[in-house]
């Protein structure tokens, strides 16, 4: 069985969707606003009620816990939240390497949440989430709020972290060029279902 | 010497409420109408109590007891839920809100009617109707306001909810912030209360004892004895019915299930 084996999954009015996506393997997802992308990862991570099977290194969804599920398939929401004054609170242990890579200049750990300018949010929201070693990265349009430059440094995070774990992921995006970039095979939602676009879209 | 009350000496008191009303309607407060009503109901209900309590104590049966203090709690649960701005839907609402009084009000009266005070016989309504009746009116505010606290700020920060849960925290963990927050609001009232008690304000009670007679230094350790129990009450009440609603507001794989709450227009 593949890495990560979507069978049957229906939610709302889309689907049945099945999708066998091995270690090291990006998905670009594309479609229209509306389509269902952000309700597929929300139902990948268990967030939204479905039906059908999600099957990671062969364990099903629903024979563990919830939340032991969402720390190893982990979403990157489009908007990220932060809850506690500091950057630094919402981590286990602040990496300021990592956070260089992802291009911070200087330590952020301290700052206060609320000078966080939407890009920031996402590029530790991305740090954050990677703390949990998740198996599946389920992003939701993770660099719509960042300049070419910083989107381009969070593509090579995100790519390195898959290769070097190995993990998979769902990158979704409107950008189709960037799609063609980071993934091997790319999807689009279209009337409730997956469908494979030809490479070129 | 204790100076019994005339219908005239309510009246005279009556009136300033009427005037209070007046002037309300005059400015366009808006609280007149509420007014009058709460008023009528105080007098009402105050009366019938009253009554009721004056042929418990001529014919003092265990059964009328229970079934008074059972009416009590009903209409506390009732009162608690009307209250809430969201609440659960079904006989859910209802049953955590009257469980909770129960909890926190009920069982506490007996423990101190048993242990404490010793009474004789037990359900002597000279003292289990009052004391029921001063923790129901305490922990039913404290109960409320924790219980509004939770579901609006749950309903209010749904993202960040949501944001905990993806990052991998069990549901319990990621509510436990707004649980806290809930607790305080629902305990803030009765630590008040004992913490001016005495300097700042003396507690109904004891100004009711001793106006009737009773010896100062005695109401007072009445007094002390009904805050620490509503205090305690309130304490378990509160986190009773947090436990139950932060449980009923996430389904079996700790999603946020929201569908589970009715909006209701509290115009309370």
């Amino acid at each position: 069985m593949s890495f990560f084996n979507i069978q049957a999954l229906e939610y709302l009015d889309c689907g049945p969707i099945n999708l066998q996506i091995e270690a090291s393997e990006i998905i670009g997802l594309n479609g229209a606003s509306g389509s269902g992308k952000s309700r597929l990862l929300r139902s990948l991570a268990d967030l939204d009620e479905h039906t059908g099977s999600v099957y990671l290194n062969s364990i099903e969804q629903h024979s563990i816990k919830a939340h032991t599920w969402r720390a190893q398939v982990a979403m990157l929401s489009a908007e990220t939240y932060w809850w506690l004054d500091t950057v630094a609170e919402h981590f286990k242990n602040f990496s300021i390497e990592q956070a260089k890579a992802l291009g911070f200049v200087s330590d952020v750990s301290a700052w206060q949440v609320s000078r966080l300018s939407s890009g920031e949010k996402q590029r530790l929201g991305l740090l954050r989430l990677l703390e949990n070693q998740p198996d599946v990265l389920l992003l939701d349009e993770p660099t719509a709020n960042l300049d070419p430059e910083n989107a381009r440094l969070f593509e090579t995070f995100v790519t390195d972290y898959v290769y070097t774990r190995p993990a998979c992921a769902i990158w979704v995006s409107h950008d189709v060029e960037q799609l063609k970039r980071i993934s091997q095979r790319q999807y689009k939602i279209q009337n409730g279902q997956l469908l494979r676009t030809a490479k070129g879209i | 010497m204790f100076i019994k009350l005339t219908a005239f000496d309510l009246s005279l008191a009556a009136v300033l409420v009427v005037m209070l009303g007046v002037l309300s309607t005059y400015m366009k407060l808006g609280v007149a109408k509420q007014l009058y009503i709460a008023a009528l109901r105080t007098t009402v209900q105050l009366l019938l109590i009253g009554l009721v309590l004056k042929s418990l104590f001529e014919n003092t049966q265990p059964l009328f007891v229970l079934l008074v203090c059972f009416i009590m709690i009903s209409v506390a649960g009732w009162e608690i839920l009307s209250r809430q701005k969201r609440k659960l839907k079904g006989w859910w609402g209802f049953g955590v809100s009257t469980g909770s009084l129960f909890v926190s009000s009920f069982l506490i009266t007996l423990l101190s009617l048993f242990i404490v005070i010793q009474a004789d016989p037990w359900y002597n309504p000279q003292y289990a109707v009052p004391l029921l009746g001063m923790l129901l009116g305490n922990t039913m505010t404290g109960i409320a306001l924790g219980m509004d606290r939770l579901t609006q700020t749950a309903w209010q920060q749904r993202p960040i909810i949501e944001q905990r849960l993806m990052l991998g925290e069990s549901a319990d963990k990621a509510i436990s912030d707004i649980r806290s927050e809930a607790m305080r609001a629902g305990m803030i009232p009765i630590i008040n209360s004992m913490a001016a008690a005495g300097l700042v304000s003396l507690p109904g009670m004891m100004t009711g004892q001793i106006m009737a007679g009773a010896e100062p230094v005695e109401a007072v350790k009445y007094q002390i004895l009904i805050m620490f129990m509503i205090s305690a009450g309130t304490g378990f009440g509160v986190i009773s019915v947090l436990w139950l609603i932060s449980k009923r507001l996430f389904d079996d794989r700790e999603r946020l299930c929201f569908k589970r709450l009715l909006k209701q227009s509290a115009d309370q």
